[in-house]
């Protein structure tokens, strides 16, 4: 669906995008993570054609965004950071008119405003102002500005940003429920948020594309580091003999904790799972065991992994 | 074309929509009114010989109103979207680059002449009410053809200046100054000597006060049309460079 292929976008003297390439197929919902000013506003406004690029070539639906302006706006639902409406008209006025402006007939605009007005939930506030509508409902009075004209491609940058909880949560659900029938390009710097929606990740920092993977895939990458902690009731220096010869450990450490238990932190080798192994081991010992957890990576942790050499060099 | 009508009714629609359209009417209605009335008093009862017309537009008033009003009326249309961001929605639709400009210039002109309209209620009193000679319709033609031509003129001046900013308060400052400008140069020509040198030559084609006085006699010189459409071609394509300026590389 999208083709960027070494995208690069300069600003008087600064870059912003450097050189990144990525495919997007159709059917899916991937998110842009990165820092604030990582270059992710400028890919979406290059990819929604309203910017050129400085170098590099963007296709969307086989078409060029530059060259076919035409062919690709009608594909593309773009919303872009903070959501700008015009805040005196009424929703429905205003999504007729957005309706119009993307090339619907009259009779079509009508049909579709009803329809993206249910799918957003905005029928009952039909008739208000815009201005006068809570952070929430703007949000979706913009997405379903994105979706009027059925787009086959989404661009929403940052479409959560500044929402409570519970916006968030309906805005999120909206989004999702895209799936399948969209594709949809997200931009956040919230993990939990990609990890939600998203079926796929892509890091962006200072201009680059750092990781490209779905939300598990990073993980299971990082899992080699990941540690099973255990709390067990036998002799420390029993289990710390234990950990020594079991080869799938490759690093542990053992503390006495509570009463008679023993913290043991465990690192295996190449990103096994003990806890099936501590289990059986602590069996046939007849030991009491209290807790058996693995400690997984979250996003965040990859994420901060992936950026960090590069923000230390800036610091 | 169809985007176009929209474009233009939303544009015009927004007029209306907020404060600044019906205080902009209402200023123009009072400089007009009071300035009709003045001209009532001071005509008396005897007949005039000087068309009513020509009257109204010998004072400086006129020129007053059109620089203040066309800033007014101009400095939203770009500013106004490009700082809120609903000019990156606008242009990422099916809308075209000429479709834009031409529409919001045609909704600040038609809002434009929409603000004269009291005038003709002036028109309509001098003619039942007065024994002044019957008004000639060309010269109501020609006045109405001067405050459209020399409207465009400013109105296009103040399109520019507000593609070039995000603020609309530069844009209001800077077509104001423009306007000023052209305000002095027709002063200049009305006052320096009649010596044909190439000066006055030139700033004859400037001396706004001379082609308005022409207009409200009936008097339409080509060259006077040839010079407002001229100078708001000009102002408009200067728009629209703007406005593609943001896809050149």
């Amino acid at each position: 669906m999208i083709q960027v292929s070494n995208l690069t976008k300069r600003y008087a003297g600064r870059t912003a995008v450097d050189d990144i390439s990525f495919t997007v197929a159709r059917g899916e919902i991937v998110g842009l993570l990165g820092p604030n000013g990582a270059g992710k506003s400028t890919t979406m406004r290059v990819l929604s054609g309203f910017m050129p690029a400085t170098s590099g070539t963007v296709r969307v639906a086989g078409f060029d965004v530059f060259h076919d302006a035409d062919e690709t706006r009608r594909r593309i639902g773009y919303m872009p950071e903070n959501n700008p409406l015009h805040p005196e008209m009424r929703v429905r006025e205003y999504l007729k008119f957005r309706a119009r402006l993307k090339g619907l007939g009259w009779r079509k605009s009508r049909e579709r405003v009803t329809t993206v007005m249910e799918q957003c939930g905005l029928t009952d506030v039909g008739r208000r102002i815009i201005g006068q509508l809570s952070k929430g409902y703007k949000q979706r009075v913009g997405l379903a500005d994105a979706l009027v004209h059925e787009p086959e491609l989404i661009i929403l940058d940052e479409p959560t940003i500044g929402l409570d909880p519970h916006q968030i949560r309906s805005v999120r659900a909206l989004i999702k429920s895209l799936a399948g029938k969209h594709t949809v390009l997200i931009s956040t710097h919230i993990l939990p948020e990609v990890e939600m929606m998203c079926g796929r990740v892509l890091i962006m920092f200072d201009g680059r594309v750092l990781a490209s993977d779905t939300p598990e895939n990073l993980q299971r990458r990082m899992a080699g580091g990941s540690q099973v902690i255990a709390e067990i009731a036998a002799p420390l220096e029993t289990l710390r003999a234990v950990w020594e010869n079991l080869p799938e450990v490759a690093q542990f450490d053992v503390s006495a904790g509570e009463g008679e238990f023993v913290r043991c932190a465990l690192t295996p080798r190449d990103g096994q799972d003990l806890r099936p192994l501590i289990f059986h081991l602590v069996r046939e010992n007849g030991w009491v065991m209290r807790e058996l957890t693995r400690s997984r990576h979250s996003l965040e942790d990859i994420y901060i992994q992936v950026t960090k050499p590069t923000t230390e060099e800036i610091e | 074309m169809r985007i176009f009508w929209t474009l233009l009714r939303r544009e015009l629609g927004t007029f209306f929509l907020s404060l600044t359209g019906y205080v902009i009417i209402a200023a123009v209605s009072l400089i007009v009114g009071s300035t009709f009335v003045m001209l009532i008093h001071n005509m008396g009862t005897k007949p005039f010989a000087m068309p009513v017309t020509q009257l109204f537009f010998n004072s400086f008033m006129y020129w007053l109103l059109v620089i203040l009003v066309a800033p007014a009326i101009t400095m939203r249309l770009f500013a106004l979207e490009k700082a809120s961001g609903t000019f990156e929605t606008l242009m990422t639709t099916a809308v075209g680059d000429l479709q834009v400009v031409a529409a919001k210039f045609s909704a600040a002109v038609i809002f434009y002449m929409m603000t004269w309209l009291p005038t003709l209620a002036g028109l309509v009193i001098i003619q039942r009410f007065t024994n002044q000679p019957k008004l000639d319709l060309g010269a109501v033609g020609g006045m109405y053809l001067g405050i459209f031509l020399s409207g465009c003129l400013f109105l296009a001046v103040g399109c520019l200046a507000s593609s070039l900013t995000k603020s609309q308060m530069v844009a209001a400052v800077v077509s104001l100054a423009v306007g000023v400008i052209l305000f002095i140069l027709a002063y200049m020509a009305q006052v320096l000597p009649d010596a044909a040198t190439a000066q006055t030559e030139v700033l004859y084609y400037f001396n706004l006060f001379k082609h308005m006085e022409d207009f409200t006699r009936g008097v339409v010189d080509t060259r006077t049309v040839i010079f407002y459409a001229s100078a708001t071609f000009l102002c408009l394509f200067l728009t629209l460079r703007v406005v593609e300026s943001r896809r050149w590389k």
